[in-house]
């Protein structure tokens, strides 16, 4: 028989980990990533950025990210949306290291990453994140 | 300017289901892990089997929650794809496994931590609506499948 302790300690160290997750989901990260083609994704980069969203078809929250960054790339001329399906694209998710979807890349004109969110990000941290671009 | 590649449509489920059958998942653990009972982790183990191999629906929490909590409950019914709820029971399932055959064989260290891990991840489903099962779906794809 296991203690009650050892079950509080879970479900504290569960809590814990679940607010992590919370926290720092959808949050996007500046980085400097790889040069990505316009071959490798399929379609010519933006004319200023490209905001490329790795997907898997039975993912829910991509659906929501997919709603929210096109309808925010939708107002700019300058920026292309593009959506990937991971699953028959490993090649790129090795390349770029994408572990979970929905994660979204930030390109820029060159078609370097600059920056990245794993999980759906938030609509402000969108338009931010392209603005700095 | 958009561009989006093609999804198939899938096959979908009322989505509060799988937090719901998390819940129970995480009391049924619970018991499991006080008691160390093989009946309770044999029983969990049974009902991970039937949500991942025959289906979510034929699965007893997903059988409760339709017959006695989604009548219940107003609103528009959210739906998600029934796939990665499904992997994830067959996640739970290889945990369940292990825990099982732990306490068969009266390795009590292997039976604690793998019911721990799976109850870790039910109370994340439960509490966060966070399914790690279906989180270690594309790392398993990434690993085993070339591109």
């Amino acid at each position: 028989m296991n203690s009650p302790l050892l079950l509080l300690m879970l479900l504290a160290l569960a809590t814990g980990i679940g607010f992590r997750i919370r926290a720092t989901s959808g949050r996007i990260k500046e980085k400097k990533g790889l040069q990505i083609s316009a071959a490798e994704i399929g379609t010519a980069l933006g004319v200023r950025a490209t905001v490329v969203q790795f997907s898997t078809t039975f993912c829910s929250a991509c659906r929501a990210a997919k709603s929210l960054i096109s309808d925010v790339v939708s107002k700019r001329d300058d920026v292309k949306y593009v959506e990937i399906d991971a699953e028959s694209n490993l090649e790129l998710v090795r390349k770029l290291n994408i572990k979970s979807t929905p994660t979204t890349i930030f390109i820029d004109k060159a078609g370097f990453e600059i920056a990245r969110a794993v999980g759906a990000p938030k609509r402000d941290q969108v338009t931010a994140a392209i603005n700095r671009l | 300017m958009t561009q989006t590649s093609n999804t198939a449509a899938p096959q979908t489920i009322d989505a509060r289901g799988p937090r719901f059958s998390a819940s129970i998942t995480l009391l049924v653990l619970s018991i499991a892990l006080l008691t160390n009972s093989i009946y309770v982790i044999g029983f969990q183990l049974l009902v991970f089997g039937i949500a991942a191999f025959i289906g979510l629906k034929k699965s007893p929490y997903g059988i409760i929650y339709r017959k006695v909590i989604q009548p219940r409950l107003a609103g528009p019914v959210p739906l998600e794809d029934q796939r990665p709820p499904r992997f994830a029971q067959l996640v739970g399932f290889i945990f369940a496994l292990v825990a099982f055959v732990g306490l068969l064989t009266d390795a009590i260290a292997v039976f604690t931590i793998a019911t721990s891990f799976a109850l870790v991840a039910a109370f994340l489903n439960s509490a966060f609506g966070y399914c790690l099962g279906c989180k270690m779906y594309l790392i398993l794809v990434r690993i085993f499948k070339r591109a």
